[in-house]
């Protein structure tokens, strides 16, 4: 029987300075043990990180590319959920 | 590194496509948009990519193995371990770049298969041998240096996973230069017989080194419709050239002596190279270069040597998932 492909995982990474995990890449590894050193290896040789996170490819769900106007555009009109929307006289200063 | 050469794409497979959609996509293009894996593309830039970008990672795999040779005869604990991390870089580059080739649609284990059976191509650079100390810092000098050239551009390539992979190898890459450029200053303030060392290595380096950059521009073929994706950003000719204007000084400065006597410099300060031996190129890439068949045979061997872990690994997964699926049925 031959081996099955290796499943994917996607890292995320939360840096030094107390920021959210963020996506960084992705790797192969028949297990979560082995993903995460794995992705000790790869993607923090050079102190990127204080934690790490895999996620299994497949247990991520992703918006359409073809819908991203239905998604995203109704935010894209509102400009008044935007400070700079507001006028603020100058002599107030800094707001 | 290092894919100037490889970069060619396949642009007469076109033409079946959604016209309406492939304008759509060109004018993203146009518009410096990134493409994204789950975007619409047309069928011959997902295969260009997917060959540059697996090639690419290729390379970086093959190119551990000139280096590696090294490694248990470095002059010091110092030069040891520097090369030992760019050794494990470059197999991290390679691991950055597989991972951005798969999100066009092939495995891994499809891509390394097509390395293995020599369908698919490596940077022919890899197929010289490292006869001396000197030729590990001539790499990092200058093997580094033009893969530099050829990575920058690519940060900015239209296709986002690639642009990605890309900033990362390029942030990395920098010390691997420098560490090979300090290697070649010790040796070119040494013994006679040490600076002699260095002289030949950049001897038998400089001519295949400026061939990394690919053919040149009035016969690469494939050229436009990459530039026109904006998957290539230079051509081959004016990365060489910036190349070879960067390497100079530095070779004056090391008191080493390029070997093209014919060099001269222009009235706007570029340097003029002698005409590149294609035939050479031509005969490395078709496979007969000094160590094509060791390079493949040493990474069929290690392939085959860690199946066993391969295989250990995923049925130790397999017997841990039903294990804990027998736990939660009780």
């Amino acid at each position: 029987m031959p081996t099955p492909n290796t499943p994917l995982w996607e890292v995320f990474i939360r840096s030094r300075n107390g920021l959210a995990h963020k996506h960084v890449g992705s790797l192969h590894a028949s297990d979560a043990t082995l993903a995460l050193q794995a992705a000790r290896d790869i993607y923090t040789r050079r102190g990127e990180g204080l934690s790490i996170w895999v996620v299994p490819s497949n247990a991520i769900t992703a918006s359409d590319p073809s819908e991203k106007g239905m998604m995203f555009e109704p935010a894209e009109s509102k400009i008044y959920r935007h400070p700079t929307f507001y006028d603020v006289p100058d002599e107030v200063g800094h707001m | 590194m290092y894919t100037q050469a490889l970069n060619s794409s396949d642009g007469d497979d076109r033409g079946i496509e959604d016209a309406a959609r492939a304008a759509a996509f060109q004018a993203r293009i146009d518009d410096d948009e990134r493409i994204e894996p789950n975007d619409w593309m047309p069928a011959a830039y997902r295969k260009t990519l997917t060959r540059q970008i697996s090639q690419h990672a290729h390379s970086e795999i093959v190119g551990m193995l000139p280096e590696g040779n090294w490694i248990t005869r470095a002059p010091s604990l110092r030069r040891k371990a520097a090369l030992l991390a760019k050794v494990q870089d470059e197999c991290g580059h390679g691991l950055y770049l597989y991972a951005a080739a798969e999100t066009l649609g092939t495995s891994r284990e499809e891509l390394v298969d097509l390395m293995l059976s020599g369908k698919a191509k490596y940077s022919s650079i890899f197929n010289y041998p490292t006869l001396t100390w000197a030729d590990i810092g001539t790499i990092g000098w200058l093997v580094d240096g033009a893969a530099i050239m050829n990575q920058i551009p690519l940060c900015r390539c239209s296709y986002g996973p690639y642009a990605r992979a890309m900033i990362r190898v390029c942030k990395e890459e920098s010390f691997h230069q420098r560490q090979g450029f300090e290697i070649m200053v010790t040796l070119c303030r040494g013994t006679e017989e040490q600076k002699a060392m260095a002289q030949d290595a950049l001897n038998r380096w400089w001519w295949p080194v400026l061939m990394m950059f690919g053919p040149p521009d009035k016969v690469s073929q494939h050229s436009d419709t990459s530039t026109k994706w904006k998957i290539k950003r230079f051509s081959n000719d004016e990365l060489r050239q910036k190349f070879v204007d960067a390497t100079v000084p530095q070779a004056q400065f090391l008191g080493l002596t390029i070997p093209d006597p014919g060099m001269t410099q222009n009235e706007s300060g570029n340097w003029v190279y002698s005409e590149i031996d294609w035939a050479e190129f031509n005969q490395v890439l078709a496979g007969n270069g000094p160590c094509n068949r060791e390079r493949l045979a040493a990474r069929r061997k290690a392939h085959d040597d860690g199946a066993w872990v391969r295989e250990a690994a995923a049925a130790y997964a397999e017997k841990r998932k039903a294990r804990l699926l027998a736990q939660a049925a009780e």
